[in-house]
């Protein structure tokens, strides 16, 4: 196990090197001067100079490369030019309201997930299975930035069960920037995010279970006079559940980047929704910022998945 | 029975952007400001925005954008992916680990994520969408092209055509290439269904498809803001998206039962 792990983080090394290259290079690619885009045309050449200087846009390419590299090692992003703090502070500020609506709906997903699959894969080819297919087609072709809507249309303004955007007045934490949220604010954000993810997710497992209700280990059971309750549950689910674990993980990598669009809707203080505004605001140290953590936060969640899968399932430690 | 839902479904989109302006009579850039957010009428049976523009003919013209966005990701992203998954495949020893580590680099980022960035840093209009969707877009057709070409590199029809002293790029493009064809086929379709929603998610972010070109993305996020009192706005081009996104993805799924028997 400690070969697979040492071999699996040699091999995020380059990957991470290629997220960071990539971010660094987003600068680069502004048409025209970056710091006439940031300021605006009507800026003086002394402004822009000073922000080319600020942004140490003057150096040689390389020099801004590897001064990029070893200070975002260092946790140094630069400073925000909206609003003068520093980066790393910002961003440090707005994860735990993501990550907070990132794993609300993946509970969500494999809540509603978990028996839909099962149960299609039990009753396979039977009405129950085509109907619990259909409506998880319906839900992966459902694009989050119309249900976000509908969800807040419904339970919002015609049920008025529920609030339609922030998260609530209380601006106390509940643990490091995990701030404490009522619950009711969380609810249409984690729908709509985690419902896409619960189609996705009810298809796999129905399709893994499927497999594995056909081995002869499944049929062995049965003959020795086992439910076929306790069949699915004890035996087959848990070997099913295996690749179902590399889903639910890359899977995290797409709720995370959902979450853009979800806190753009529902006006949620995270990162997404800093992404957005400091596009809109060119603010592109804070883009650079978003986006570099993001991709940095995927790449682990992969690298954890992988671990966890090489935990389940030996074989895939020896590849 | 998924395959005629999803040919329904896009033939549908297919024949409402060729013919749409001989099919609504409204123009979808004339605004109509006494009667703006009015809901469906007879004159107008999907309603009017919040400019007083007719909904329905700017579904339609929106249809074309997000079809053309659709075709040209596709398109060029299939392109690069069959060539570079060829190549990384066939050639195999360090061709295959250079180009292995690119796509390990490009996949290992969200998708959306990088376009949001590209899009960021070119600026958002309908060519950048585009470019950024099929930079991110050829990553998964090169994987998948990639793990067809090494199996179909042992085939003995292959072996026997090199043996026969064909040329590298001739076994590659006329023996080896076609192997990966109904992979990419299937894998094109579900990707229209992706570069649609990827059109859809950037200009609703405001990065994709600007103003006045109609975009189904945009129209959802113009309705964003008047969903108390013109719901129609969102429901709408919320409805249109899915049910083509919902077409590509049964045409998809369809394709695939057919070409894998062993799915059915």
């Amino acid at each position: 196990m400690l070969r697979f792990l040492a071999r699996r983080l040699v091999l995020t090394v380059p990957v991470l090197l290629g997220v960071a290259t990539l971010v660094f290079a987003l600068i680069h690619l502004v048409p025209g001067d970056p710091a006439v885009s940031m300021l605006g045309e009507a800026a003086t050449p002394a402004d822009v100079a000073a922000l080319r200087t600020r942004l140490g846009l003057d150096a040689p390419l390389p020099t801004q490369y590897t001064r990029f590299l070893s200070e975002a090692l260092r946790g140094h992003l630069g400073q925000s030019l909206r609003t003068g703090r520093p980066v790393t502070t910002e961003l440090s500020e707005k994860l735990g309201a993501t990550v907070l609506l990132a794993v609300t709906a993946m509970v969500v997903a494999l809540a509603v997930a978990l028996p839909l699959g099962i149960l299609a894969a039990v009753r396979a080819n039977t009405w129950i299975d085509n109907m619990a297919m259909a409506l998880a087609l319906v839900g992966v072709s459902m694009p989050n930035f119309w249900l976000g809507p509908l969800l807040a249309l419904l339970f919002g303004v015609h049920l008025g069960w529920l609030p339609i955007s922030g998260r609530g007045p209380s601006s106390e934490m509940l643990i490091g920037s995990v701030p404490r949220v009522p619950p009711e604010y969380l609810v249409l954000p984690a729908l709509t995010l985690g419902l896409a993810l619960a189609a996705i997710l009810a298809r796999m497992t129905r399709a893994s279970l499927v497999e594995e209700l056909a081995e002869l280990y499944v049929r062995a059971a049965r003959a020795r006079g086992l439910t076929m309750r306790r069949t699915v549950l004890r035996h087959a689910l848990r070997n099913g559940l295996i690749p179902i674990i590399t889903i639910v993980g890359l899977q995290f990598g797409a709720v995370l980047t959902g979450t853009i669009i979800t806190e753009t809707i529902f006006a949620w203080p995270g990162l997404g929704r800093l992404l957005i505004q400091s596009i809109q605001f060119r603010d592109y140290p804070m883009v650079q910022g978003c986006i570099l953590l993001i991709a940095v936060t995927y790449v682990a969640v992969n690298l954890l998945t992988d671990l966890a899968y090489g935990l389940a399932d030996p074989r895939i430690r020896y590849e | 029975m998924s395959l005629r839902i999803g040919i329904t479904l896009v033939a549908l989109a297919v024949v409402a952007a060729l013919l749409g302006p001989f099919l609504v009579a409204a123009d979808p850039r004339s605004q109509e400001l006494a009667l703006r957010l009015a809901g469906p009428t007879w004159a107008h049976p999907l309603g009017l925005d919040e400019l007083g523009r007719d909904i329905l003919a700017r579904l339609v013209a929106g249809a074309r954008v997000s079809l053309l966005v659709g075709v040209s990701v596709v398109s060029v992203s299939a392109l690069v992916g069959l060539l570079v998954g060829g190549i990384a495949g066939y050639a195999g020893g360090w061709v295959d680990t250079v180009l292995g580590r690119i796509i390990d680099v490009l996949m290992a980022f969200p998708g959306i994520l990088l376009a949001i960035a590209l899009v960021a840093a070119l600026g958002p209009s309908l060519r950048n969408v585009v470019i950024a969707l099929a930079v991110i877009g050829w990553v998964g057709y090169a994987r998948l092209v990639r793990g067809q070409v090494l199996k179909a590199r042992e085939f003995e029809y292959v072996q026997a055509a090199r043996s026969l002293g064909a040329s590298a790029p001739r076994v590659l493009l006329r023996h080896v290439l076609p192997c990966a064809y109904p992979a990419v086929l299937v894998q094109a379709t579900l990707g229209m269904a992706g570069a649609i929603v990827a059109e859809a998610s950037l200009s609703f972010l405001g990065l994709g498809v600007q103003p006045p070109t109609p975009s189904w993305g945009a129209m959802l996020d113009a309705g964003r803001s008047h969903l108390l009192d013109a719901p129609h706005l969102t429901i709408f081009p919320g409805l249109a998206i899915a049910l083509l996104v919902l077409g590509f993805n049964f045409l998809g799924d369809g394709l695939r039962d057919r070409i894998d028997p062993r799915r059915r």
